[in-house]
């Protein structure tokens, strides 16, 4: 006796989805811990120390979280006005940070009180740094100017205005302790060196930078401004390596994971794009809200992203070890080790082993159709979490429903409802659903305007096989002219890419409309 | 001519096993059924084919056991004989010979060396009208009797043997034609009928579709088109009969069986759902789904602990009365149509062609086994008539059996057509074909035909299909899907001229690929994809195309539907030689240089074997059978035959199957290859008398040997266990109809040998009550005196079984 076969849902790969380790890697991460804070996060730093706190800078404070915890450990608030740019020192004890007032305050990770304050900007500092000698902060100013101070004294060591707009953007190098990356809404991307005082390169990134980023080498510089993601070759004097353009709104940030060296970015269009070495698009998180600040973890541990809205959302990765803790968890729980008893039993070499038969599971809809409960089955089917975020369940019970000719029983006596699916758009249901309900489609407005839409859709379609048509009608002639053979034998065949593209074409029309 | 007659066309296996329903043994050990022109006993428990009984020439139409002894059987064929059989041992004991064709046999308890048989009237046998004959079987020695006395019980009786059944005790018989249910009772040798209107309210059909007594109450049971089953009483009465209904199955109800205490009732129809109904408890059912084709009989044991459906598919199935299925022996599926062509997989060397619905099977034509059915569609299949189903259309092996394509198609009555073309790749795990890419739409029309390639090094699939292209599919990676390595995408789009593109075919290097378009044959080179030449043999579309095998491989063979045998050679790419022969079918062998031609002139298919070299056949065979052949293959031998022959020789390497369009598989054989089988099957008869089993071959023949040692001094007789000491000689003056069954013969053996002097006395004092008992008897029965001879022995048997059934008492006494 054969089982009950299941419905088969069919499953349509995806084009241009690669599945590759790097996606794998950046999907293995657990769904985000959302934590609110007073205003919008303009800058998140991870503390280069092992416990790896994080400093998230919104409106008129400055949080330090734990890697793992939802209330902040501690709090810096004594700004009177809106914070800028907290950053730890490379010890990982030592915090800078400016402020809208354009003053920039030391503090010390234990303590509460500034322990320096740098006067002397006219404006908002929107980026502060530690230098990596740990001695010297820089800070960018959106009064056109640069400077760096000494931390031990407290004073201006100097200051350098070769911007002409605000600098919003800042990275010190990690090797050299005198040369540090700015980038201003003048368009240009400076690179300075503290010994010779002034600028050393100059790039023009062609929008207003927004973020600077070194790479740990330090050969490659990232500047993002608008929509572009420019990557620049320091060693070959800022020549201009790559340019991304794949968000649709405004880079705000970017980071470059400690694993792999991957870039990410994230825009205001509330995405986050991981990149792979070749500068595609590996992977893409998405966020609630426009994002203004991101930062990952060393061993990229958690991500952490601040959006405009005040919420932070930190990703942590997960492990296998969390994996098994929470499957040993539940085997150990009091019902299962009753049913199974003896199962650490070893079998001995002429013990003769008798299999349980292994009960079917079925979804609802399959136990339905089973006992041929047609309606109830559609029902199922086409309940609100089905058809959104798996029509194509939905789409194979149709199909189902369809070959085993019951498909106008399972339709009938429905309202307007039913035609609201988006995906419910299969040849022959439509079909159906015409016969069935053509009295009373005009009573309903909903039904009228979807069936516009349809055609619409329908219209639109039709002209882009015509469009394709033409293309195959071009590229035959192009090929018969390049064959050598005089004898006009046969029609040469197209590409196969442009082939496969029609037929996929067709395929989707056959199935979606 | 002689040589001719050498080779001749043999039916080969895979006859239907679902003719009539099977019958389990009285031990349920044996599962008993009509196959052919032979009757099939197979084991319960291992499901394996143990051995047949052949003796009929024609195909055997019924198979009864026999109530008098449960280890013979009776069955009827329509070559016009009943034969009585030892099932067990295989052996003939009797044949009857009635004279007329035979379609059905009864045969009940009560009515002692009479069986009722089915015949057709003679006077118009076109209508299809059928009567019911009771045969008085001679009792004579002899091994061929004629049975000449005919008895008409019933005329215009229903074709269908399922619409007939004997009711309590013998007492009465039931049978059920169209409309009218009629009841004739032995007794009072009267017919009382009660009919149905044609359609109730609902516009149901109420025709008898088959028909079941009780066994101990005065209650028939009927199933009805409609899926309805009434249970009718109080039928002594032509007016005051009752009858209730009962409905579960949705369509006609194909079978109905009492178990044999009458508890329950078991019924199936074309949903093949076993349903089991609790007699006299109202509704009270339960089911056995999804057992495959539909339920064409159900038959019990006699101690209601087997079941027994025979399917649609060509299939028994062995259920538990608890409702399990234990067994399902299999033969070869036979649908309305084999719609894939006859292949062979390369691998197991197995027939494989379509099964049960969205299947296809593989056969083992040398054991004449089915192997296993491979699951194309991966559906519930939904038992419904009028249903548009799938169905597999095309399969295609590659050469070495690692890949299967299959192309499945649902809707060809319906504009709107469905259908998707599979890979299969062989994993050697499973040893079994897992399904590796599928292709939803990989034309947009009908695929018409495909095949692979047939070099061992790349493999590819071409498909053509009515859109006008053909397509080629590697194993590779996708550009836009890029996923694993090893599946399938489209290579190579072509067409000509917009013409619809026929058959495919490539050569036997693989450097060559043939497209036909209509009149044209295009040729192609699969490497570059370039259009090398094109051949055109006007009028006449081309029907089919293959290249020459081995040293022909030159040569390009094509047949038109304007009659024309046409063959190119591609070196000189011109017309080598065409002659006008209407071919229907064109299959080349794999393993040498023969073409086989069927055609079909004037409503009978003949055979032509020709190289393609020489224009002349080599082999002709006229007539192969009177209707047009579609389908045939070629089967690789397991060691090629040394026929010097020059007309057997193309048998030598492989054999050539061919399936007419009654779905009867045939072959061609030789002579000497007969001799060979017929030598082997003759051992086997002498060996597997019994089934092999562990036991068997611990016991049996340490039986045997017992035997042996038991009766040293006694001469070999013809019945394999032969009854010693003082009974012997009496029971040998029988006729073996009353031989007393096995176990009983032992223990009256046994009996013998042991009680010697103590219960000797006892013995006779019982021998002496029982006496006395047959004489009271007999002084109620005024007859005594004058005893038949037949009767006389009778009393006898009564006496000796009785006589053992008091020892057994005796012993277990002390």
């Amino acid at each position: 006796m054969a089982s009950f076969k299941p419905t088969k849902v069919q499953f349509l790969p995806k084009l241009g989805e690669k599945v590759t380790e790097e996606t794998l890697y950046w999907k293995n991460y657990k769904s985000p811990v959302q934590i609110k804070e007073f205003g919008a996060i303009t800058k998140i730093d991870f503390s280069p120390l092992p416990p790896h706190n994080y400093a998230v800078t919104a409106s008129t404070r400055i949080h330090i979280y734990g890697p793992h915890s939802q209330e902040p450990i501690r709090s810096f608030t004594r700004f009177r006005d809106t914070a800028y740019g907290g950053r730890f020192r490379g010890d990982g004890k030592l915090l800078v940070a400016g402020s809208e007032e354009g003053l920039i305050r030391l503090f010390d990770i234990s303590g509460r009180v500034a322990l320096r304050q740098f006067k002397g900007h006219s404006k908002a500092v929107h980026m502060t740094s530690f230098l990596s000698d740990g001695f010297r902060v820089v800070s960018g100013s959106d009064d056109l100017s640069c400077r760096v101070w000494d931390v031990p004294s407290a004073v201006e060591l100097s200051s350098l205005t070769q911007h002409t707009d605000y600098i919003r953007a800042l990275a010190p190098s990690k090797l050299n302790p005198d040369l540090f990356v700015t980038g201003s809404y003048d368009h240009t991307v400076k690179v300075f060196d503290m010994r010779s005082g002034s600028s050393v390169m100059t790039m023009q990134h062609g929008h207003p930078v927004e973020c600077v980023l070194l790479y740990p080498s330090e050969v490659l510089l990232v500047s993002t401004g608008g929509r572009y993601v420019k990557v620049w070759d320091l060693l070959k004097g800022g020549q201009e390596l790559v340019s991304l353009k794949n968000h649709h709104k405004t880079v705000t940030c970017a980071c470059v994971s400690s694993v792999g060296n991957k870039l990410l970015t994230g825009s205001l269009d509330r995405h986050v794009k991981v990149y792979n070495s070749s500068y595609k698009v590996a992977h893409n998180f998405d966020c609630d809200a426009s994002i203004l600040s991101m930062a990952i973890a060393p061993d990229d541990e958690a991500l952490a992203v601040g959006m405009t809205n005040g919420v932070l959302s930190v990703r942590h990765r997960r492990h296998q070890k969390d994996k098994e803790t929470l499957t040993s968890r539940r085997r150990r729980g009091p019902s299962y080790q009753v049913f199974v008893k003896g199962k650490n039993f070893a079998p001995r070499q002429d013990d003769f082993l008798v299999s349980k038969p292994v009960k079917q599971y079925l979804r609802k809809y399959d136990k339905q159709l089973k006992s041929f409960e047609v309606s109830k089955a559609l029902d199922t089917a086409l309940q609100t979490w089905t058809r959104t975020s798996k029509p194509d369940v939905t789409v194979a019970v149709i199909i189902e429903l369809n070959r085993r000719g019951t498909l106008k029983n399972a339709l009938a006596g429905r309202n307007e409802e039913i035609l609201l699916f988006k995906g419910f758009l299969h040849v022959k249901c439509v079909c159906v659903c015409v016969d069935l309900y053509q009295q009373v489609f005009h009573e309903s407005p909903v039904v009228e305007r979807l069936l516009q839409r349809l055609m619409e859709v329908l219209g639109r379609e039709a002209e882009l096989q015509q469009e394709l048509l033409q293309v195959l009608g071009i590229l035959d002639t192009l090929f018969t002219s390049l064959t050598p053979r005089k004898e006009v034998a046969a029609l040469a065949a197209p590409p196969v890419a442009f082939v496969m593209l029609i037929d996929g074409v067709m395929k989707a029309k056959k199935i979606i409309i | 001519m002689v040589e001719q007659s050498e080779v001749r066309v043999v039916r080969c296996g895979g006859s239907k096993i679902n003719l009539r329903p099977p019958i389990i043994s009285t031990d349920s050990r044996f599962v008993l059924c009509a196959s052919g022109d032979s009757v099939k006993v197979y084991s319960t428990r291992t499901e394996e084919w143990l051995h047949s009984l052949q003796g009929h020439t024609n195909q055997v139409t019924g198979i009864t056991l026999n109530p008098a002894n449960h280890l013979q059987v009776y069955s009827c064929s329509a070559d016009g004989t009943v034969k009585l059989w030892d099932f067990i041992d295989g052996i003939l004991i009797k044949t009857f010979i009635i004279g007329y064709p035979l379609f059905a046999i009864y045969v009940s308890e009560k009515h002692d060396g009479i069986v009722f048989l089915h015949i057709a009237m003679d006077t118009d046998s076109k209508n299809e009208c059928f009567q019911l004959v009771a045969v008085h079987l001679p009792k004579s020695a002899e091994q061929e009797v004629e049975a000449k006395e005919l008895s008409a019980v019933s005329s215009r009786i229903s074709p269908n043997p399922s619409c007939t059944a004997f009711g309590r005790e013998g007492q009465y018989i039931a049978f059920a034609r169209h409309l009218q249910l009629n009841v004739y009772f032995f007794r009072k040798q009267k017919t009382y009928s009660f009919s149905l209107k044609a359609t109730d309210k609902k516009g149901a059909k109420n025709a008898f579709t088959c028909i079941a007594c009780h066994p101990a109450d005065d209650c028939i049971a009927t199933g009805h088109e409609d899926g309805k089953i009434r249970l009718w009483r109080n039928f002594i009465h032509t007016k005051e009969y009752t009858y209730s209904t009962q409905h579960w199955h949705h369509n006609a109800v194909n079978t109905v069986c009492f178990t044999p205490e009458g508890t329950n009732l078991l019924s199936g129809g074309i949903e093949s759902v076993l349903v089991q109904w609790q007699y006299g408890a109202g509704n009270r059912k339960e089911f056995l789904p999804r057992l495959g084709g539909s339920i064409l009989h159900v038959s019990t044991s006699s101690d209601g602990q087997l079941f027994c459906t025979s399917h649609s598919d060509n299939k028994i199935t062995v259920i538990e009365s608890s409702f399990k299925v234990c067994g399902v022996i299999q033969g070869l599926v036979k649908g309305d149509a084999v719609l894939t062509d006859l292949m062979i997989d390369p691998r197991s060397k197995a027939l494989v062609l379509n099964g049960k619905p969205g299947h296809l099977q593989f056969y083992s034509l040398l054991r004449d086994k089915h192997l296993y059915n491979l699951d194309i569609v991966q559906q519930e299949y939904i038992y419904e008539a009028g249903l548009d189903q799938f169905e597999v259309v095309k399969a295609a092996f590659d050469i070495k059996g690692y890949w299967l394509a299959t192309v499945e198609e649902r809707g060809q009555k319906s504009s709107d057509l469905e259908f998707s073309l599979k890979l299969w790749a062989y994993d050697e795990r499973t040893q079994s074909f897992v399904l590796n890419t599928t292709i939803t739409a990989a034309h947009t029309d009908r695929i018409m035909s495909m095949c692979f390639s047939s070099s061992e090094e790349t493999t590819m699939l071409v498909t053509t299909a009515e859109d006008g292209q053909f397509k080629a599919w590697c194993q590779g990676a996708d550009a836009d899907t890029q996923q694993d390595q090893n599946f399938w995408s489209c290579d190579f789009v072509g067409s000509y001229h917009n013409l619809k593109p026929t058959n495919c075919s490539f050569s036997a290097d693989s450097s060559l690929l043939a497209v036909s378009f209509q009149e044209v044959i295009t040729i192609w080179s699969p490497d570059t994809w370039e259009l090398l030449t094109t051949l055109c043999q006007p009028p006449g579309v081309v029907r089919d195309l293959c290249f020459g095998q081995l040293s022909c491989s030159k040569y390009l063979i094509a047949t038109t539907t304007r009659n024309l045998l046409c063959c190119w050679n591609l070196l000189t790419c011109a017309l080598e030689w065409s002659t006008s022969v209407e071919v229907s079918k064109l299959q080349p062998d794999p393993l040498s240089e023969n073409v086989a031609a069927f055609s079909y002139q004037s409503k009978h298919t003949d055979l032509f074997v020709f190289k393609p070299n020489e224009p002349r056949p080599l082999f002709t065979h006229k007539n192969v059978c009177s209707e047009k052949m579609h389908r045939a293959v070629f089967v690789p031998r397991e060691e090629p035959l040394n026929n010097c022959d020059e007309s057997s020789q193309w048998l030598n390497r492989s054999q050539l199957y061919f399936l007419t369009q009654n779905m009867d598989l045939l072959t061609f054989s030789t002579a000497t290859e007969e001799d060979r089988m017929l030598s082997s099957s003759k051992r086997l008869v002498i060996d597997d008398s019994v089934a092999v089993t562990p036991f068997y071959l611990l016991l049996g023949k340490h039986r045997q040997q017992q035997q042996k040692l038991n009766t040293p001094s006694h001469p070999a007789a013809d019945k394999p266990q032969q009854p010693q000491g003082s009974l012997t000689c009496l029971l040998l003056s029988f006729p073996s109809l009353f031989f007393p069954p096995e176990m009983e013969m032992e223990s009256s053996e046994q009996e013998m040998n042991s009680e010697k002097e103590e219960e000797h006395s006892e013995e006779e004092m019982e021998a002496c009550d029982s006496q006395q008992e047959l004489r009271a008897q007999g002084s109620v029965d005024e007859v005594t005196p004058k005893l038949s001879k037949a009767q006389e022995r009778e009393l006898k048997r009564v006496r000796k079984t009785d006589f053992s059934w008091m020892a057994g008492l005796i012993d277990s006494k002390p």
